[in-house]
């Protein structure tokens, strides 16, 4: 496969996490479709590839922790848990819509 | 992966894995067992009664805007009879409430219910705009978390309404838990953990003494599965910056509870029930509640979060957010308030309460002396206090007075305490702003 295939996805945030990304919700992301290493990319990869491209916030801590994502915040693949579709492991589909929902912000 | 069946209705799409079952649930289904669950509670603790007028504290957060939402479907699905109105507090201060209450709003719109909004300058004289400009910017997170304590009782009572509820959820409770047993404080572990408590009078008027009643009916549900109730039932709320502070202390219980919520989703409310049962251990007091109880409920916390859990929560962070520079002050000043709230006082100082259930626990314990102290009432206002006046009280006399020192006197006073009972762990606590209003 060749380097520069891409997989397009939207990522949304939410539940104060926006503020994380430049107050702006949705993006619609053309995402390299092999990570560093040569493999389909996944959610770790895209997790990754937020934090160094996307994300306007210098406090990477409050997204990422311990090279997965911070704990309280819920990521949704297709409005399912991530739990339920292998989590990190999760290999990006072309039109998916990847959804990080902070639950520790408040009101 | 193929896609998981709910394991309800074995036909839809599982989107929610639940953290305490492990429960996979279609959308539909998981709405439905959310609302049932807080049925459940609110009906085995007899939260309610028919005919009742019920404040929400409505912050325009999470919590409280799901809180609003099941209580209205709930009240019309199982026919609770009850009166549901919304209360926001607005401390006053430009900008920082827009968002919100905005929200709240459009929430009351949305939900058919009445709100009122009421602000400090209605309930204490003073804006904290105003607050600010007599007390200057160092100190006034004092002032802010001293009078959001008292102010959705206040309001309650300036409405006739003698029943708050608020936001707290499961993962608010089991944090107040460990924070409380780390600290060994389990005569507050044992009030924090309780669904109901009551407050003698917030009115101006100590002649009608009435008590104001307050419930946590989220107490048992997951933060995660709220804030993914309010996703799929696209619910209209507002978050604001994060306050999520690794060097504090509620930080770090924070923390430790959501990473023990990835290895083991249920220990949430293990840590919940626990706490309920350590509560049941500690002794309590036979002199009741000091008189100013007559039910057999513990008495609210004196520092308990006035405006829903997370509108509590991010008290400082907004305050930062209003004032960036601020943020070095008001690390100190968090500091002392932390202290001034959780410190275990010794002797007459101390600000802690009776507990009801002292009749479950047993013989042989003999409850501490330092334990054992009786909460009265301020002669001013009527509120929960253990000195003659609140802590409210005395900051408006301070202020109306236009004795702007007051605040190094209350500072003076708790950074003595903070020496003698935090020891080195004070910095830990610095950042605790986070928890002026939270539980
Ligand atoms: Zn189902
Ligand atoms: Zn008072």
């Amino acid at each position: 496969m060749s380097d520069d295939a891409s997989v397009a996805i939207t990522t949304e945030f939410s539940g104060g996490l926006e503020i994380l990304f430049g107050n702006q919700k949705k993006y619609s992301l053309s995402v390299p479709a092999n990570d560093e290493f040569g493999a389909p990319a996944n959610v770790a990869f895209l997790v990754r590839y937020l934090c160094d491209k996307v994300m306007k916030d210098p406090r990477k801590e409050l997204f990422v922790l311990d090279d997965t994502v911070r704990p309280g915040i819920l990521v949704l693949i297709n409005e399912a848990d991530w739990e339920l579709e292998g989590e990190a492991k999760y290999e990006l589909q072309k039109n998916d819509h990847i959804m990080f929902v902070s639950t520790l912000h408040g009101g | 992966m193929p896609p998981t069946p709910c394991a309800l209705c074995h036909t839809n799409r599982a989107l929610i894995l639940r953290p305490k079952d492990h429960s996979k649930l279609c959308k539909t289904c998981f709405i439905t067992v959310f609302e049932t669950e807080i049925h459940h509670t609110i009906t085995t603790n007899a939260l309610f009664a028919r005919g009742e007028k019920i404040a929400i504290g409505a912050s325009g957060g999470k919590d409280s805007t799901v809180l609003a939402s099941v209580l209205k479907t709930l009240n019309e699905r199982y026919d609770y009879g009850l009166d549901l109105i919304l209360l926001s507090i607005d401390e006053g201060i430009k900008g920082y409430r827009d968002d919100s209450l905005e929200t709240v709003k459009r929430n009351a719109e949305q939900y058919g219910m009445e709100l009122t909004i009421l602000g400090y300058d209605e309930l204490y004289g003073w804006t904290m705009d105003q607050v600010v400009e007599q007390v200057g910017k160092k100190g006034n997170c004092t002032y802010c978390g001293v009078f959001r304590r008292q102010a959705l009782d206040r309001g309650a009572a300036r409405l006739g309404v003698k029943h708050v509820v608020t936001g707290h959820n499961a993962d608010d409770v089991a944090e107040t838990v460990l924070m409380n047993l780390l600290r060994g404080d389990l005569p507050r572990l044992s009030r924090t953990t309780s669904i109901i408590t009551s407050t003698p009078s917030a009115s101006s008027d100590p002649a009608s003494n009435t008590n104001i009643k307050r419930s946590k009916p989220l107490k048992y549900a997951y933060e995660k599965e709220i804030v993914l109730y309010a996703h799929h039932k696209n619910l209209d709320y507002f978050s604001t910056e994060c306050i999520y502070s690794p060097e504090a202390f509620r930080g770090s219980a924070r923390a430790l509870i959501k990473n023990l919520e990835r290895v083991r989703p249920s220990a949430i409310l293990d840590v919940v029930r626990s706490g309920e049962d350590m509560a049941k251990l500690v002794p309590g007091s036979d002199e009741g509640c000091g008189g100013t109880c007559s039910s057999n409920r513990p008495v609210a916390e004196e520092e308990e979060g006035g405006c829903g859990s997370a509108a509590g929560r991010t008290v400082g962070g907004d305050m930062a957010s209003v004032e960036k520079q601020l943020a070095q002050n008001e690390t100190a000043t968090n500091n002392d308030l932390e202290v001034e709230i959780t410190s275990p006082r010794p002797s007459t100082k101390n600000g802690a309460v009776p507990l009801s259930n002292g009749k479950k626990a047993k013989k042989g314990i003999t409850p501490k002396k330092t334990n054992k102290q009786v909460m009265g009432q301020c002669k001013r206002c009527g509120y929960l206090s253990s000195q003659e006046v609140c802590k409210a009280c005395v900051l408006l006399e301070g202020l109306n007075k236009a004795r702007p020192k007051n605040k190094i006197e209350v500072g003076y006073d708790v950074q003595e305490l903070q020496q003698r009972d935090q020891g080195v762990d004070g910095v830990a606590d610095a950042m605790q702003q986070t928890s002026i209003g939270g539980e």
